[in-house]
């Protein structure tokens, strides 16, 4: 299945993931710390598909995928608590790719964080946009 | 809200040695906690916390959940399809309850 | 008309800031189609109906205007939340409730066959000559033939009824009744359409008949078409009926509202789905 965001990705290429600033807030550092142990996080190696602007942060599509990852871990930086999930992939797995769906408060970074064989972890951030309607409905 | 019912898509056939798509929705309200009723008391967290698959007895994929999980949550992923035959699916809520499904792959 | 000038000066801004960060919003998707999980095609495009008089050029369903992640929910019934309500709904068909000791299934069969093409007629006139909308009939059905207490009509055993009921109807055309007996209540449901209300003076058709395709903040106006109902509303992560979209949309002008159920919104129910008559059912959508 091809969105937007995919086609946008395949486009510019793997260096418009690796050059987003990754601005994340110090809760989201700190969760991230926890979860890494306080190990040093290189950038790359981890893609995220979600959409460039979601039209309800209530239900945001997200897909996540680390080639030879151990877990992936996603974080959303602008929400109350910045922890959304960890993906733990066994022996009978067959990729390292995960999809979910997932609330975003408002507008800001989904970063995701793999942990490799090695004990070295890997992240990728993206900017999702979370618009306000005009219509409450 | 409707009860926990889950709801699963496998292949209609694999075959060994691939990876196969599976697809799980379970109908849950995910209560973050952080939100509060009409009379101003906070209604309490109430969440799927972990979600698991087996497949042959073998660890597929396991699924920690916080509250910033969509409702009725929907997780998708891919098994690495060998000669077993029983995938188990298994969602654990906060408070305790466990519900499970086994359904069957069909290895062709 | 102050109001709506501006209102229409802002969608113009909106659209321009949004054109120029190149994201692709426009005018309702020139072509997309709805085929569910490639078989079942659903026309989200059909003729205004001649009753229109050229207020629209072609009737869009709210789908085209909504986002490619959001479209692609319903392309998949696995995918489609939607179908949990419509299998709740199927399991409440079968149950037996009330001091009758009936279900839905003894006296109507296979939903399939005895429900298809309802919610394409829906609302219309029934043999009293009351205008009655789905909802009516179902709890016509639990008071007098199962002796069961009336679903509220925005509760999750409606919801979920109505959601199972509309999906027999799925790809068939939008088709209601405007003459005979249904004139009056559809002459009266125009009215209201084109009717400003609240303080911010908006009648449907500023929005849905003027405006459509442009932006209000940051929504994308729809022609507030209602053969997707009920439909799964990310917003709510749950079923909303027509009525209770009705309720919200008249709330938003800063007005106060009807009640869902009441006879103003049966009338308008009738008058807004004659306006997507043509359109498939959608059995139940995914919008935003």
């Amino acid at each position: 299945m091809f969105t937007r965001r995919d086609t946008m990705a395949l486009g510019l290429g793997a260096a418009t993931i690796t050059l987003l600033p990754i601005s994340v807030h110090a809760a989201a550092d700190d969760a991230i710390a926890a979860y890494t142990g306080g190990a040093s996080v290189t950038e790359g190696g981890v893609m995220i598909t979600a959409p460039e602007i979601a039209e309800n942060g209530n239900t945001v599509p997200i897909s996540v995928e680390a080639p030879g990852a151990e877990e992936i871990a996603i974080y959303a930086d602008g929400n109350p608590t910045p922890g959304v999930a960890v993906f733990k992939f066994g022996p009978a797995a067959g990729s390292h790719r995960a999809s979910t769906r997932i609330r975003l408060g408002g507008t800001q970074d989904v970063v995701a964080v793999a942990k490799m064989p090695d004990g070295s972890f890997q992240q990728a951030a993206v900017e999702v946009k979370v618009t306000i309607g005009g219509c409450g409905g | 809200m409707s009860d926990v019912k889950p709801r699963i898509r496998l292949p209609r056939s694999a075959k060994a040695g691939q990876a196969a798509e599976v697809k799980t929705l379970v109908s849950h309200v995910m209560e973050t906690g952080l939100r509060k009723d009409a009379d101003g008391n906070t209604i309490p967290r109430m969440i799927i916390n972990r979600f698991t698959c087996e497949y042959g007895g073998e660890m597929v994929i396991d699924m920690a959940l916080e509250g910033a999980i969509s409702a009725n949550p929907y997780v998708e992923f891919d098994i690495m399809v060998s000669d077993a035959t029983d995938v188990v699916f298994t969602w654990y809520e906060d408070g305790g309850a466990v519900y499970t499904e086994t359904q069957q792959l069909s290895v062709g | 008309m102050k109001t709506f000038t501006l209102s229409k000066l802002m969608a113009s801004a909106a659209i321009c800031a949004v054109a120029l960060t190149g994201a692709a919003y426009a005018d309702p998707h020139p072509d997309a189609e709805l085929i569910i999980e490639g078989e079942l095609k659903l026309n989200v495009r059909a003729e205004a109906p001649a009753h229109l008089d050229g207020a629209l050029p072609e009737l869009y369903s709210g789908w085209l205007f909504r986002t490619d992640e959001t479209r692609e929910l319903q392309m998949d019934d696995f995918e489609n939340p939607a179908m949990i309500a419509v299998e709740d709904g199927a399991d409440l068909w079968e149950t037996a409730d009330g001091a009758a000791g009936q279900s839905c299934a003894d006296c109507h069969g296979d939903a399939s066959e005895s429900m298809k093409g309802v919610r394409a007629s829906m609302p219309k006139v029934n043999e009293n000559g009351d205008l009655w909308s789905m909802e009516d009939y179902v709890n016509n059905c639990r008071t007098t033939r199962m002796e069961a207490e009336p679903y509220g009509w925005n509760s999750g055993d409606m919801r979920n009824m109505t959601s199972f009921i509309s999906m027999q109807s799925r790809g068939m055309p939008v088709n209601v009744a405007i003459d005979g007996e249904a004139a009056p209540f559809w002459e009266k449901g125009k009215e209201m359409y084109y009717t400003r209300f609240g303080q911010l003076e908006l009648s449907c058709a500023n929005c849905h008949e003027d405006s459509w395709g442009m932006m209000i903040r940051a929504d994308h106006l729809s022609q507030g078409q209602t053969n997707g109902f009920p439909t799964y509303r990310l917003k709510n992560a749950g079923m909303v009926s027509i009525h209770n979209r009705f309720r919200g949309c008249i709330r938003d002008t800063r007005a106060e509202s009807f009640a869902i159920g009441s006879q103003e919104f049966r009338e308008l129910e009738l008058y807004v789905a004659s306006r997507g008559n043509g359109l498939a059912v959608e059995g139940v959508a995914v919008r935003q």
